[in-house]
């Protein structure tokens, strides 16, 4: 079980969060405006790394807030957790 | 082998505690502190078992977790359907059995020992005691650290101030970020420890390996370090004449321990001198020894025991399981931890390579018939099979492994992983250590599933139950409940003996003819409340919630981004900056979260709040053309006439003496006036309407009656893949007002689509035939070949009181162009023809809902 650190609550275990998918997918400002295959890029695909990823938490049985994360996807080590309003720390 | 107690050793055992026991039958005698195992050896009992596959006579080979030969089934006094008998601690009473590698399951299932499930938080975990865990400890004990101690084995040596220390205890496993869940065997208890540790000290030692040579299962063969064990701990000589087989210096000063307890040592054959035991003979127990010496120079000895150590494998198995990784050390001629994992792990002593023997790599005599040279003892497989396998193409240890299974059984390869992997290497060509043994995965020992569960709280399960404030009403009426997601919610209340059919049947016509009641509190309630609320909600829905007047209520859809139908509800505005919206009963949680999620992660500049209000008001619907009698009977201030309060509006008022917000909204095209009062007056509320005539009915008269009128059930119609205009709901959808939620894949290509799935109804021909939910449709009775295609599939079916005959909805390909064509259901071996209509099949001209 994941220990996660909410930026609010501090380290938490993993039962307490939904996870959100990669983080930094923007929703487009006119959708419209887009093609069909911008529209379903922004819709289905989505990065893979091994390494570090960017990713959403949402703490579901906690503070209730959304906040992002680095992980690495081959380890499963939390790099760093930040708010949404705060940029990658790396 | 002839075991017996001796003089000498036994520093866990209290001579003068006996304690009796029972094996297959036997009435026995060992003394506190025995195991199972020792016990049996101090009576001479040398064999367990046998074994699964071949029925070998299977005797003890080691001490302890590593023990893959004698397994006993303990019936006394707490069940264990199989367990090793170096693992049982011997108590006053104990009855056990041999069993042959697999257990067997009574009929009836034994009382589970109780168990507690409890959590630490401690700076320092220590998983067992071998060699080097004292300093780290000690350090973190001075520092103030909580610490805290895992010991397998009964007993531990003093392990100085301020360290916990758990005995009986086995880590199962080490997950991410020092979580471990550790098994903590009691007398009359059980705990399951889940323990978050800032770091995990691992100190689980080694194990001994043993070495293959022909019948090198015949009881009477034991590891050596299991020997000296079974002397110096319980004081058991395990055999009076021995032969000590040795590939390393552990097995140093064996002999003369064993000459000292009175056994006599009948040859030691080293490999690092060049001798070997090449196998035994006797019946069932050795009872002469074959050895074979440097220049193939043959010798036999009469003999009860073998004492073997082929090395020492370190215990890194929890080490392993959580991405430790192993190198290959040639000097042990074994694998050890490579120091990578995870950081907050540490592999300290013996089971990190330190301090164990040199060996010589040597695993197994060579022989012409290798066919009982066995490898797997409880999976009684040999040298020869792991040949064969290699033999038959495979490679890799783990296509090795799943070929013969070895390393599957209870213990998990212990004892022959390492040699397993070494006789690849070799038949291969392959150097030493070219690949390591298989991976061993949590948990380390078997545990009860009665430990995992935890405490037994009878018939309430973990997941609660959900009931509403009027629940008790339902009770006292005889309602039957089905479960809606954690709800418990009356499915039908059953009047003198009905069954199901006949109970909807009345209750569907009371709300068609007359008027009924139902519990509707459990619609999920959401407050949206701020200066952008309206904003916020016309980027949510499909259709336009900003121009909905205060006192005004509006059914809306929440599409996902992908466009399809993610949960219905209505809106009521109740001030400029207030709406309460509903939610299905499911989906209440789900949508709060989508409301959080959108709010905080796209839009944080929307100031909007949300909040569940679902348990804080009880919902009455009361439906049916008597209705407003029902309603003016239980005694309101409210002008109920259709002009005054029209049909998707909502008053504020008074019923049956308490405060209301009414609604009139409908589920099943009938006049209604919902009744949102206090949770507190609920079950007022509800008596009131029903003294007042309406009939209660139940979920299942709902679905019949909402189905009548062609209205969806999220999660029934729909199933993630369903949009609006799939179910010839375009009208919700509001192209106008701007972007709002799942817009943009209306129009992709493949939800422009003309042949996706349509909401249809489905007119049985026999009018008295049920079809099937979940049927498929297929265009003729007479099957074509395979493939049949497949024109779409039932969601909802049921037997409508008011139309007297049958009906159901379907999602059809194409089904709006096929309407008035003809289907056939595949249904429980039947095919039913049935006329494809409009989904509204009762009512069509909404000509009822306002009584």
């Amino acid at each position: 079980m994941l220990l996660v650190r909410c930026p609010w609550c501090g380290p938490r275990d993993e039962i307490e969060f939904r996870y959100g998918g990669q983080a930094g997918l923007t929703y487009p400002a006119d959708p419209e405006a887009l093609s069909d295959e911008e529209w379903a890029d922004y819709l289905f695909m989505r990065d893979n790394p091994k390494g570090p990823f960017r990713e959403r938490w949402f703490h579901t049985a906690g503070c209730r807030r959304w906040f992002n994360a680095v992980r690495d996807t081959g380890t499963h080590r939390f790099v760093a957790t930040y708010r949404l309003d705060e940029e990658p720390p790396v | 082998m002839t075991g017996r107690r001796v003089e000498v050793g036994g520093a866990w055992i209290d001579r003068s505690r006996p304690i009796g026991f029972t094996f297959d039958g036997r009435e026995l005698t060992g003394f506190e502190g025995d195991t199972l195992a020792s016990a049996l050896l101090a009576n001479g009992i040398d064999v367990v078992c046998r074994s699964p596959i071949l029925g070998r006579p299977r005797g003890i080979v080691s001490a302890g977790v590593e023990e893959s030969s004698a397994f006993v089934e303990v019936s006394e006094p707490r069940f264990e359907p199989i367990v090793a008998a170096t693992m049982v601690n011997l108590v006053d009473g104990l009855v056990a059995t041999g069993r042959p590698g697999v257990g067997v399951l009574p009929f009836d299932p034994p009382p589970t020992t109780p168990t507690l499930h409890r959590h630490a938080h401690v700076e320092v975990l220590v998983v067992g005691s071998g060699e080097g865990w004292r300093p780290a400890v000690e350090e973190a004990a001075q520092r103030g650290d909580r610490v805290l101690l895992v010991e397998r084995e009964p007993r531990l040596a003093a392990a100085g101030d301020g360290v916990t220390v758990l005995t009986n205890a086995t880590a199962l496993g080490l997950y991410d970020d020092g979580y471990a869940v550790v098994h903590e065997r009691g007398p009359g208890r059980d705990t399951l420890w889940h323990v978050r540790a800032g770091r995990v000290i691992l100190a689980t030692g080694a194990h001994e390996r043993p070495i293959a040579f022909a019948d090198d299962d015949r009881p009477g063969v034991m590891l050596a370090g299991a020997v000296r064990t079974y002397l110096e701990r319980f004081g058991v000589l395990p055999g009076e004449r021995v032969v000590v087989f040795t590939t390393n210096a552990s097995t140093d000063g064996l002999s003369d321990l064993l000459r000292q307890a009175g056994a006599e040592v009948a040859a030691e054959a080293d490999v690092r001198e060049g001798w070997a035991v090449a196998g035994t003979d006797g019946d069932p127990h050795v009872e002469a020894v074959h050895l074979v010496g440097p220049e193939g120079e043959r010798r036999t000895v009469e003999a009860d025991l073998v004492a073997v150590s082929g090395g020492w494998n370190p215990a890194a198995q929890l080490s392993r399981a959580i991405g430790g990784g192993l190198r290959y050390e040639e000097a042990l001629a074994t694998y050890v931890p490579d120091g990578t994992g995870p950081d907050w792990l540490e592999v300290v002593g013996t089971v990190a390579g330190v301090g164990l023997p040199p060996s010589a790599p040597y695993w197994y005599t060579p022989a012409d018939d290798l066919s009982t040279h066995f490898v797997d003892l409880q999976r009684d497989q040999t040298v020869q099979d792991v040949l064969d396998a290699v033999e038959g193409g495979l490679r890799s240890v783990e296509h090795v492994k799943r070929a013969t299974y070895i390393g599957t059984a209870i213990d998990q390869g212990r004892t022959s992983g390492v040699l397993a992997a070494e006789i690849v290497n070799a038949a291969l060509g392959w150097e030493l250590g070219a690949q390591g043994p298989t991976n061993a995965r949590p948990p380390y020992v078997p545990v009860p599933f009665s430990v995992l569960a935890g405490m037994d709280r009878g018939p309430a399960l973990l997941d609660p139950k959900r009931t509403t404030p009027i629940h008790g009403a339902h009770v006292e009426s005889g309602a039957v409940f089905e479960n809606v997601g954690q709800w418990l919610r009356p499915r039908y209340f059953p009047e003198d003996g009905e069954d199901l059919d006949a109970a909807v049947e009345r209750e569907c016509l009371a709300v068609r003819n007359a008027a009924g009641a139902l519990d509707a509190s459990t619609l999920g309630k959401i407050e949206v409340v701020g200066p952008d609320a309206a904003v916020f909600l016309d980027r949510m829905y499909t259709n336009r919630m900003s121009n909905l007047a205060v006192g005004s209520i509006r059914y809306g859809f929440m599409l996902g981004l992908d466009g399809m139908v993610l949960d219905d509800g209505v809106a009521m505005r109740l001030a400029e900056d207030r709406y309460l919206v509903t939610t299905t009963t499911g989906g209440a949680a789900a949508v709060l979260d989508r409301f959080e999620e959108w709010l905080q992660t796209e839009w944080p500049e929307l100031r909007v709040v949300c909040t569940s209000v679902t348990e804080q008001w009880a919902v009455v619907a009361v439906g049916g053309p008597g209705a407003r009698y029902v309603v003016t009977k239980i005694g309101t201030d409210l002008d109920l006439a259709a002009e005054a309060f029209p049909w998707m509006t909502w008053r504020e008022g008074t019923v049956a003496g308490v405060p209301s917000r009414v609604c009139r909204v409908s589920f099943h095209g009938e006049l209604s006036y919902e009744l949102h009062v206090s949770s507190w007056h609920g079950r007022h509320v509800w008596d009131a309407v029903v003294a007042a005539g309406a009939v209660p009915y139940g979920t299942e008269a709902m679905h019949v009656l909402r189905a009548e009128k062609g209205y969806v059930i999220v999660g029934q119609e729909t199933d993630g893949t369903v949009t609006p205009d799939d179910l010839g709901m375009g009208w919700i959808v509001n192209p106008s007002k701007g972007d709002f939620v799942g817009k943009r894949s209306l129009v992709r290509a493949d939800t422009l689509r003309k042949d996706r799935k349509q909401l249809v109804a489905l007119l049985p021909k026999d009018p008295t035939a049920l079809v099937v939910e979940g049927a498929q449709l297929v265009r003729s009775a007479d099957l074509p070949a395979p493939p049949v295609p497949m024109l779409g599939h039932v969601t909802s079916s049921y037997r409508s009181a008011i139309l007297e005959r049958t009906f159901a909805l379907a999602m059809l390909k194409d089904g709006r162009a096929m309407r008035g064509g003809t289907v056939w259901a595949t249904s429980g071996g039947h095919m039913i023809a049935c006329e494809v209509t409009d989904p509204v099949v009762y009512d069509p001209e909404d000509g009822r809902r306002d009584g």
